[in-house]
């Protein structure tokens, strides 16, 4: 294998959005999910601003920028206060215990990676084998999503995706154009916006953050 | 062939001698970070000549095996320093054990230490057995997926090829290895018995592992024992420099390279055990119970790795 330096480097930080992913999985602090979400945002905007300079595409400087403002700077610090508002400093409650999560999540890697071999044989990029990486992410989020009953570990998962849905964009196409990136990154800061304001009608409502008191139906 | 016979003596001759030596620099990084005052770095040779000193005390009920284990153990540990390269590469005694025989070697000093353990037939001694046991087992694989990584990148499980191709090719990042790099740390973390799966430092806690199994022993029995217990965290952090940051070791009969081989070596391990005594203060015991998900990560991180390499790095 001959790949130049800021490739083979841009496959490290690739290799360290999916450990981030697995040690989000096997985080049981909120805190300490907020803190790895941030970690991760902050191998996603390196990764894209590398692929900007190796490839002189100058609109990917702006997504990496906006990434290590919005996901590493802003969303973390909203998630904490949040948190210490709501005063839900306790372990985040999996469906699943921990090593069965993990051993799943195996199993979707290799799925994922399997999946992505034959599309990434048609994307033109220099970093396309790190497709199989972004979907793998993109699987161990909807895990968490799933696996976890409170909230806010349910929104760190959703933004997990996010992110690596944009390391899949980056990967496979060099990245959306900027508006579209731009729209997508307000989306997703609004959305924060508006789950933070939800946490706290949901807790006034069911005195808890745990979404199983949201499946029964109240009529009054 | 000669020169490099000298070479293997030499350098096994370095480890043994040099292996209390790291383990007092960790106790003193540890106690400097803990803000107590540090026992001099010297302190773990004063220990081993004060227990050779002593009469030992051997229980009535002690089989032969009692006596014998502690220069068994002694003797493995020696072997894989010797296999381990740490200052030549491709020395003599290397082909005689690769990495799979390694893990080997490790698992034969471990069935004995639990032997002896149990065979006093003291409460505390069969907890400890069985405790460590429970580690070893899940540890192992763990530790032979890092090999795998390691020998997937290099094409070869022997521990000469794997330094050469890591170390004198060109440079290349491995993301693979990185993966490796956190699971060997957590193994090794397992198998030298310290924090945060066994405390170093206690004795008589009802949660020792290795404490509890060493509980019988006395003078030049424990002091084998101690040793080989200074040669075991010696030997991985050979391990881990041959397998994660080799630069620096001496091609095969280049003595020119020594010189520098050593002094690298020294630095690699003044950091490695600063860095040790550091994560150990930084971080709690873990439960007994928690320890399988301990290192069921470090083996699901060591796969993770593989995966990557076929992904990125074929």
């Amino acid at each position: 294998m001959a790949l130049s330096y800021h490739l083979q480097f841009v496959n490290l930080l690739a290799a360290m959005l999916l450990l981030i992913s697995f040690a989000m999985l096997s985080q049981r602090r909120i805190a300490g999910l907020i803190t790895l979400f941030a970690w991760q945002g902050a191998a996603l905007a390196a990764s894209a601003a590398l692929v900007a300079w190796a490839t002189d595409q100058h609109h990917l400087y702006y997504s990496a920028a906006l990434t290590l403002a919005l996901k590493v700077v802003a969303m973390p610090w909203f998630f904490h206060r949040t948190v210490k508002k709501l005063d839900v400093r306790r372990d985040v409650e999996p469906l699943i215990n921990i090593p069965a999560t993990m051993l799943i999540g195996i199993v979707l890697v290799i799925f994922a990676f399997n999946l992505a071999l034959p599309i990434s044989e048609f994307s033109g990029t220099i970093m396309r084998s790190t497709l199989g990486i972004a979907l793998a992410c993109v699987l161990l989020g909807f895990l968490m999503m799933i696996t976890r009953r409170k909230a806010i570990p349910q929104v760190i998962g959703f933004l997990a995706i996010e992110n690596s849905l944009f390391f899949a964009a980056t990967s496979a196409t060099y990245g959306m154009p900027l508006v579209v990136e731009l729209g997508v990154a307000l989306d997703v800061m609004v959305g924060v916006i508006v789950l933070g304001i939800f946490f706290f009608q949901i807790r006034e409502a069911f005195d808890s953050l745990d979404l199983k008191h949201m499946e029964k139906l109240k009529e009054r | 062939m000669s020169t490099g016979i000298v070479l293997q003596f030499a350098q096994t001759l370095l480890a043994v001698l040099l292996a209390p030596l790291l383990m007092g620099w960790v106790n003193q990084c540890r106690a400097w970070l803990q803000g107590r005052s540090a026992p001099p770095i010297t302190q773990p040779y004063r220990t081993l000549r004060k227990l050779f000193h002593k009469d030992a005390v051997i229980a009535h009920n002690a089989s032969p095996l009692f006596r014998f284990a502690p220069y068994m153990i002694f003797a493995c540990m020696a072997l894989a320093a010797g296999i381990v390269p740490t200052i030549a590469n491709d020395l003599p005694f290397s082909p005689a054990a690769d990495v799979i025989a390694l893990v080997g070697i490790f698992a034969l000093a471990r069935v004995f230490l639990a032997l002896a353990a149990m065979d006093i037939g003291t409460s505390f001694g069969s907890l400890g057995a069985r405790r460590e046991m429970l580690v070893a087992f899940l540890a192992e694989p763990a530790l032979l997926m890092v090999f795998f990584t390691a020998s997937l990148i290099s094409h070869s499980t022997e521990l000469p090829v794997i330094v050469t191709a890591l170390a004198h090719r060109d440079f290349a990042i491995y993301p693979s290895l990185a993966f490796a790099g956190v699971a060997f740390w957590m193994v090794s973390v397992a198998e030298n018995a310290r924090i945060p799966v066994d405390n170093p430092a206690t004795h008589l806690e009802l949660t020792m592992i290795h404490e509890a199994m060493i509980l019988e022993y006395s003078a030049r029995h424990l002091a084998l024992i101690e040793w080989a217990v200074a040669l075991k965290l010696f030997t991985y952090s050979a391990l881990g420099i041959a397998l994660f940051m080799p630069w620096g070791i001496a091609v095969q009969g280049s003595f020119a390279a020594l010189p520098l081989a050593l002094l690298a070596m020294l630095a690699k391990l003044l950091l490695g055990g600063a860095l040790l005594a550091f994560i150990e203060a930084i971080s709690a015991k873990v439960r007994l119970f928690r320890v399988p998900e301990f290192l069921g990560t470090a083996f699901l991180l060591a796969v993770l790795g593989m995966l990557i390499h076929f992904l990125l790095e074929v």
